[in-house]
């Protein structure tokens, strides 16, 4: 009997051994009190904004932190038909380039302006990579304010990062091409492909860019790049890859040379030669589109020629520093003696000194040059190395504390590391494979520390499985104490890539509310319901309509015929905040409109058909918001159906009936 | 003819002078909560003006009939400063006189303007409240709006607070200044009586 009954009990035993000796599950990874920590109580704010790249959804995502809750998708490169971004007349410009209206992109990085190396909460940049952009928002409105097209690229990747006090912001390319849209063998790449780094010079006070010079560079691929500060702030560090030149199966023959470079260019140099007409003036077109907050109109404009400096002839603008196994992020820590390059298939960390950087310069400490460009010796301009970081390391943040947090794609990790030591401290997972990471503040020479936020690759079995596409997912860790701390776990809109985080204060005392309808200098505004009205030019047919709870007006309007071209440009004129109204009408073939108060945006409208078409509110804007509506009488094509519109007048049946 | 103590003559300047910052300052304020608005909407009544939210309160109020709020529907615009005028140069003249019945034609002065004050108020507060568009959209049976004069009130989703401004209090202390003056100088005959 006791033999029979020994074994059950000695299978149970190995299988709690076995039970307990497997690997923690992520679930149980959050530390006691996180919720509370990241409880942000009904009626309160959160501490931080993120503004959040979209990837590709092509927008710009506003989170709070440490809630992790989505506030606002922002549309900056893609059309929202839910705002009637890219849709509405006035928003069309902002999305035509050289190639015409592109209605997507692939949004990666965030830039938030510094003064003095600190945000100063004023503008928002973001790149767009695939048809190669900038853009600038405004976080007074949080809207998109300015476009422009960058000529000469072939993929915004290395972009838009800026300088200490915002007085550039860089777009490098991605893909180098044959320059000028060039028809040319592919195979022909070591002569023809060149890289190209646009300065784009930001106005300090209306933020408008505009592109002061280009770098011509040898056909490299720029990967990322980050400007200087405090004694670096002259100089701005771009990773690069394929030093080997390729044009075929990167994966291979993109990854042979030991080292690529980081790329260091004395941009105040560059500003100089630029300024003396240094280089040359290249036959270049690309599209600038500017949003105008008082006529709440876009326009779009072509710009020409574009002043060139090739790096390879002018001595002491640019050094190439070597960098192990195509380096990826390419990151200045706070006080800008630091300069990390994480080559993302390295099996260590360099970390490079500006003092060192400097001294290698003087005394000429080169081990050779590529194309005339110096290239300075490893071991001169390195501070050290981290010794086994991590695997796949690609992006760091510092939290102004003397520590580094690098993200590591292929381990699934965050590791915290000092700047001095080079020691490791600390590593937590992420789940799962980290891209970028932010703290608050964490590009800056002033960094708020407190959080680090992780954006992921790989979403998996974070939430309730929503099918084969799923969300993104983000972690919130506190980086307060010695050891960081899993808090919270968020799916995020698109794909995140760069983001940067900001305390509130800085934005928030600042945000409009509305529009002032005293400052509307539409041309197609009515400021007033006396000033609602329709009138035909040809086929043209324009609605000036006014939106006020919980009418529109005009709401009866008749003589439009088949085939006219329509447009209602319908003013809010409420003046209070957080009453937007929509606009709506059966059959358009575009989107709505939402119109905040006291603007005035545009629909389109080709009415095919005969018949009396439904328009209405489409924000739920007021108790009597199900009455806000209107009819448009259709006739056809050569009718004479008169001209007329009103609200509420109530005609009698006889003429009704005519 | 009685006259004045020195100390009575100073303090009645002093009552009409206070009276001067009727024209800088708001006198009347009416505040209003709803849970849309937990900031609050605040209306402001000058001597000759009426600011603050004006326009948000009576686009809210249209869908009740009530009528747009606009500097026209009060008259008193008009006369209020030279009521008010008037009252500061008769209190400096029952000063400069230095005669009891200049004090007390101004105290009743005084007295009377804060009731007309408040009467004219309650009279355009229950126009306001209950002289209401028929074709409202929303039409509560029985209710009326009229706000409070003073105090606090419910109306529908929102709580209405009627009450003095700075003026208003400072055109009470002033008040308060001449008629205790008069009080002052009453028991001061009786003694020397």
């Amino acid at each position: 009997m006791k033999t029979t009954f020994r074994l059950p009990v000695t299978l149970i035993v190995c299988g709690l051994v076995a039970v307990g000796c497997k690997p923690k599950g992520p679930g149980d990874m959050a530390m006691g009190d996180a919720a509370s920590r990241v409880y942000v109580a009904p009626g309160q704010y959160d501490e931080f904004y993120n503004i959040v790249s979209g990837g590709f959804n092509g927008q710009i995502g506003v989170y709070g932190i440490p809630s992790g809750r989505l506030l606002k998708i922002l549309p900056v490169f893609s059309v929202s038909p839910e705002n009637g971004w890219g849709y509405s007349e006035e928003t069309k410009p902002m999305l035509n380039t050289t190639h015409g209206f592109v209605p997507w992109d692939d949004l990666h990085h965030i830039a938030l302006s510094t003064t003095n190396g600190e945000h100063d909460g004023r503008w928002a940049f973001a790149n767009a990579n695939n048809t190669p952009r900038v853009a600038r928002v405004n976080l007074r409105t949080f809207k998109t304010e300015e476009i422009l097209e960058i000529p000469n690229s072939g993929g915004n990747h290395s972009s838009p990062f800026i300088t200490e006090n915002t007085e550039y912001v860089i777009a490098g390319t991605r893909f180098s091409i044959p320059m000028d849209n060039k028809d040319v063998p592919i195979s022909s790449y070591k002569d023809n492909f060149k890289g190209s780094i646009s300065f784009i010079k930001v106005d300090p006070q209306s933020g408008e860019m505009s592109i002061a010079f280009q770098l011509r560079t040898p056909g490299f691929n720029f990967d990322l790049s980050r400007g200087g500060k405090g004694p670096s702030r002259d100089w701005f560090f771009f990773s690069c890859y394929n030093t080997e030149l390729a044009y075929t199966l990167l994966e291979i023959n993109a990854s042979k040379n030991d080292k690529d470079f980081i790329m260091a260019v004395n941009w105040r140099k560059a500003e100089e030669l630029a300024s003396q007409g240094q280089g040359r003036l290249e036959n270049v077109e690309y599209v600038h589109n500017v949003y105008d907050e008082r006529t709440h109109t876009a326009t779009s404009t072509v710009k020409k020629g574009v002043r060139v400096l090739d790096i390879t002839e002018f001595p002491e603008l640019v050094y190439f520093i070597p960098c192990p196994k195509s380096p990826h992020g390419c990151d200045v820590d706070p006080t800008g003696e630091y300069i990390v390059g994480s080559g993302k298939l390295a099996a260590t960390m360099p970390v490079f000194s500006f003092t060192k950087f400097q001294n290698a310069i003087a005394s000429k400490d080169f081990e050779g040059d590529f194309s005339g460009v110096p290239v300075l010796r490893y071991e001169a301009v390195l501070h050290g190395e981290v010794q086994k970081p991590g695997l796949g390391p690609l992006h760091t943040e510092f939290d102004g504390r003397g520590n580094a947090y690098t993200s590591m794609f292929v381990s699934s990790e965050i590791v915290k590391w000092n700047l001095e030591t080079l020691e490791v401290l600390d590593r937590v997972p992420t789940y799962y494979s980290i891209g970028h990471l932010s703290i608050p503040g964490g590009p800056t020479a002033k960094p708020h520390g407190k959080y680090v936020i992780a954006y992921n690759k790989i979403t998996k079995d974070r939430y309730l499985p929503t099918g084969p596409e799923l969300a993104q997912s983000a972690q919130l860790y506190d980086i307060s104490g010695d050891k960081m701390q899993l808090l919270l776990d968020f799916p995020t809109a698109g794909e995140p890539h760069y983001a940067e985080a900001l305390p509130a204060s800085l934005i928030r005392d600042n945000v409009e509310k509305f529009y002032r309808i005293e400052d509307n200098e539409h041309p197609y505004a009515a400021k007033g319901e006396g000033q609602a009205r329709v009138e035909r030019n040809g086929k043209d047919v324009h609605v000036y309509m006014t939106a006020i709870r919980s009418h529109l007006t005009p709401d009866n309007i008749e003589g439009v015929r088949v085939g006219d071209q329509v447009y209602f440009h319908v003013t809010n004129l409420e003046q209070d905040w957080d009453v937007p109204h929509g606009f709506a009408i059966k059959g358009a073939t575009n989107a709505e409109i939402l119109i905040m108060p006291g603007e005035t945006q545009t629909l389109k409208w080709v009415p095919d058909k005969t018949g009396v078409y439904p328009f209405y509110c489409t924000d739920f804007c007021s108790a009597l918001h199900q009455e806000m509506s209107g009819y448009i009488r259709v006739s056809p094509a050569n009718s004479n159906t008169p001209l007329k519109f009103s609200t509420g007048v109530i005609e009698g049946e006889a003429a009704a009936a005519q | 003819m009685q006259k004045l103590t020195t100390l009575t003559r100073l303090a009645v300047a002093v009552s009409a002078l206070l009276l001067i910052s009727a024209y800088f300052v708001p006198l009347w304020q009416i505040l209003m909560w709803a849970p849309q608005y937990p900031e609050g909407l605040e209306m402001k009544i000058w001597i000759d003006n009426i600011t603050g939210d004006v326009k948000i309160i009576s686009a809210l109020n249209h869908y009740i009939g009530m009528k747009h709020i606009d500097v026209s529907m009060f008259p008193e615009f008009g006369y209020m400063i030279y009521i008010v005028a008037f009252m500061i140069g008769v209190g400096l003249l029952a000063s400069i006189l230095n005669r009891r019945a200049g004090l007390i034609v101004y105290v009743i002065l005084l007295i009377a303007g804060g009731i007309a004050a408040l009467v004219d108020f309650y009279l355009w507060g229950y126009d306001y409240g209950h002289n209401l568009d028929p074709n409202a959209a929303i039409v509560v049976p029985g209710m009326a709006y009229q706000p409070p004069v003073i105090g606090t009130k419910q109306l529908l989703n929102f709580t209405a607070f009627s009450g003095p401004d700075t003026g208003g209090w400072i055109f009470l202390a002033s008040g308060l200044i001449a008629v205790g003056a008069l009080v002052y100088e009453i028991i001061l005959s009786r003694r020397k009586a």
